[in-house]
């Protein structure tokens, strides 16, 4: 990805994320989340991984935000007036988050990152399968497990009301 | 401007992304709206995992995003679910609110 594309994505990237943390009625947020996943997605394509970035697509942008859709419908959410903590708390958050991503990215920028040019294979669906069904061949199948446990979950908390 | 972005530009991206995150499960009251911003946190770490990847060209971190996208779907529907009884006992999603587990 060359590099004004990039700063373009990112600026993009950032943009949403912030709808969906600043604007007051959550299906604005919900489709803030669909913007940023989505460009999330095309910087996966622009780092060589391009069926981690179509599988980014179908499980986040098609299923998960559909599912905060589908919540925010049922709940019948409007936009609020009391959106935000007190601003005391919201100085606090504001100035947790900024510290918190300066130290994360001051940490990062010391990490060593040689880049070379693209081995054969790299990114594949070929060869994401191949690691997951030898080297993580046991996780993958707990992973089955996980999704049928949050089934199982999901559709007992759905169904009746608790007291 | 044609050259490739440093994949440390991808890094600073990621840490900005999940600061964002951070902020928004701190300071918004709608439990909704803090599980998408969880969501954000969540992605921000997958990109940190793809950018790794990419440096060291090695398709294990790919794989660890794979799991990190099962954990968080399976994370949503249940959280999602548990909203939804939250909402029906106490028709309200705002987090100041919910003080069952407060004495």
């Amino acid at each position: 990805m060359s590099a004004l594309l990039f700063l373009a994505v990112a600026a993009l990237t950032i943009a949403s994320a912030l709808v969906v943390i600043l604007h007051k009625s959550p299906v604005y947020s919900a489709l803030g989340l669909v913007g940023t996943l989505a460009l999330i997605a095309m910087l996966f394509l622009g780092l060589d991984a391009q069926i981690v970035g179509f599988l980014q697509i179908i499980v986040y942008a098609g299923a998960i935000v559909v599912l905060f859709l589908f919540v925010i419908m049922l709940l019948n959410l409007q936009e609020e007036p009391e959106a935000f903590a007190p601003s005391a708390l919201v100085a606090f958050g504001l100035a947790g988050g900024i510290g918190l991503a300066a130290i994360v990215a001051i940490g990062l920028a010391r990490a060593p990152l040689p880049t070379g040019p693209l081995r054969d294979r790299f990114g594949t669906t070929e060869l994401l399968a191949e690691r997951l069904f030898t080297t993580y061949l046991l996780p993958f199948e707990l992973t089955s497990i996980l999704l049928l446990v949050a089934i199982i979950g999901a559709v007992v908390l759905g169904k009746k009301k608790l007291p | 401007m044609t050259d490739p972005a440093p994949l440390s530009w991808y890094l600073v991206l990621s840490a900005v992304l999940f600061g964002l995150g951070a902020t928004g499960v701190l300071v918004r009251r709608n439990l909704i709206v803090v599980f998408m911003a969880i969501e954000i946190m969540l992605n921000a770490v997958n990109l940190t995992f793809v950018t790794f990847a990419r440096s060291q060209q090695n398709a294990d971190g790919h794989a660890i995003v794979f799991f990190v996208m099962a954990v968080a779907a399976a994370e949503a529907a249940v959280g999602l679910a548990i909203i939804l009884q939250v909402f029906r006992a106490r028709a309200t999603v705002n987090a100041d609110e919910v003080t069952m587990l407060r004495w």
